[in-house]
């Protein structure tokens, strides 16, 4: 978005892609758990230059009232994006994408919380991206499990996202900005790491069959990385952070 | 969205029938529904199409017009697609804003067209910087009778495919029409998107308004004329396997190919 087509090189004679990494290693990802007084649960997220406040809120009563289910609670989500998180300001009236990108969340994350205990109720998942880099829906995704099992809300499994993509020919793991934007393909894929199950898979740009296999391959063991990171801010909340 | 008892009593019935191996319409997992197709019914759009698939009934006009460029695209064209369930098509549709299942509807259905490339929008530049043809392509559902994201792909593919792009030149910067004279668009590809529904844990291609209410997850895969997939997207409150989502690519794949041969015949290319 509103990048000028530029000559970064993506990938170099030594493998070595534009910020540095290697073909296989994600950005930084950094995941604090409870980081907020009044949610139930909440999380904050690094993943590169994404910087991600995810709050949990429920299972409480539903207003309006008739989208309340009688077998089961509701799940409802909002990623929202602020003005200042990129280059050019953003309006802050939720547009298309974050309404796709919102919907698309709530349904990675639904298979994972077992919303069957809490009929009637609903909980309540709002993401503010603080600042956006390439990957943001992934990384949101990853602070919005976590601050869902901060707030103590049963789930079947951790959901973990990241994503895979095709740079300069090449299936290369955690897509950032440059690479979405001059890149050939982005997929962007959620993972329950226990049940080993897919529940978010998107994709922009051309594969081959091959291409696609490995994509989503390189995107899974992407999502385990990250989940290790999740257990550790949750271990880190609950049991105190051991490496200080 | 709230799943009516009617619904899982038609669940039930639907997941014991595919125990069986059957649908409800009948049809094998992997077969869509009839598609036809026609082109020019709105003689007044650039590009229009008709098209049924199964009982599910969309209209799509395309409307071809100069437009200033985005200001990071100044060396290509404009291409939109929307997408919008009349309230005539559906009793539970409502006029008034889209909401997420229409926006998230549009944006799959632009994002196939988007990425497979389908159109060069490098041939519609008038002016760089300054002043290109924009192609606005417009869907209306008109009947429903589920999977929408293949129907409204259809007939955007089929309207663009039959569409003629009149000619302007620059006057004193001013993009001026040059009157009986068109030409056809630039086509790279056909992209077609797939989607396929996945009830308990029976994959299914092309699911009915049935099929569709009841169904735990779906998938959306849209490929080119090489058999490249050139978008996904996963929908739905359930998840895949990795196994389920290799099978939906080869689906997609072949079943696209033969939806692809359609749309080439009817627009005559």
């Amino acid at each position: 978005m509103g990048v000028k087509k530029s000559d970064i090189v993506l990938l170099d004679d030594k493998g070595l892609r534009c910020d540095g990494r290697k073909i296989d290693q994600p950005r930084r990802i950094m995941i604090k758990a409870g980081v907020l007084k009044n949610a139930n649960g909440s999380a904050y997220i690094e993943f590169g230059e994404n910087k991600i406040l995810a709050g949990v809120f429920g299972p409480r009563d539903v207003h309006p009232k008739h989208l309340a289910n009688t077998d089961r609670g509701i799940l409802r989500c909002r990623y929202h994006m602020q003005p200042f998180s990129v280059s050019e300001r953003k309006n802050p009236a939720p547009s298309r994408r974050e309404i796709e990108i919102s919907k698309v969340i709530k349904e990675a994350l639904e298979p994972a919380v077992m919303l069957e205990n809490f009929p009637r109720t609903v909980v309540d998942i709002f993401i503010e991206i603080l600042q956006a880099d390439g990957g943001s829906r992934c990384a949101a995704l990853d602070a919005a499990a976590v601050a869902l099992a901060d707030a103590g809300i049963p789930m079947r499994d951790m959901v973990s996202a990241c994503a895979a993509g095709k740079v300069a020919d090449t299936i290369v793991l955690d897509i950032n900005n440059e690479e979405d934007q001059e890149g050939q393909a982005d997929m962007p894929v959620a993972y329950m790491p226990n049940l080993e199950k897919i529940t978010l898979i998107q994709l922009d740009g051309v594969l081959t069959p091959q291409e696609y296999e490995k994509c989503v391959n390189t995107a899974i063991s992407g999502c385990k990385l990250v989940y290790e990171i999740q257990k550790k801010a949750l271990r880190d909340k609950f049991f105190g952070d051991e490496s200080q | 969205m709230n799943v009516s008892i009617i619904d899982q009593l038609k669940k039930k019935k639907i997941l014991s029938l595919l125990k069986d191996g059957q649908r409800v319409d009948g049809r094998a997992f992997d077969e869509p529904r009839p598609l036809v197709v026609d082109t020019g019914v709105i003689p007044k759009a650039e590009g229009s199409a008709r098209i049924r698939l199964g009982d599910t009934e969309v209209v799509t006009g395309v409307k071809i017009q100069p437009d200033k460029p985005f200001p990071d695209l100044g060396d290509r064209g404009i291409f939109i697609c929307t997408a919008e369930i009349l309230p005539l098509a559906d009793p539970n549709a409502e006029p008034g804003p889209p909401n997420e299942d229409v926006i998230e509807l549009a944006r799959v259905v632009d994002r196939g067209i988007r990425e497979s490339s389908m159109i060069d929008l490098t041939k519609l530049v008038l002016q760089k910087d300054k002043s290109v043809v924009g192609l606005f392509v417009d869907n209306s559902v008109t009947d429903y009778d589920g999977n929408l994201f293949d129907a409204c792909s259809y007939a955007s593919v089929a309207s663009i495919m039959s569409c003629k792009i009149p000619k302007w030149e620059m006057v004193n910067d001013v993009p001026t029409l040059v009157d009986g004279q068109v030409s056809d668009p630039p086509i790279t590809t056909i992209p077609v998107s797939v989607t396929m529904g996945k009830i308990g844990d029976y994959v299914i291609v092309d699911p009915n308004a049935d099929e569709w209410s009841c169904m735990d997850a779906r998938i959306t895969i849209t490929t080119n004329s090489n058999g490249n997939i050139c978008a996904i997207q996963k929908g739905g409150d359930d998840g895949f396997t990795l196994e389920q989502l290799l099978k939906c690519s080869q689906i997609s794949i072949a079943t696209g190919a033969k939806i692809r041969e359609i749309l080439k015949k009817v627009s005559g290319s």
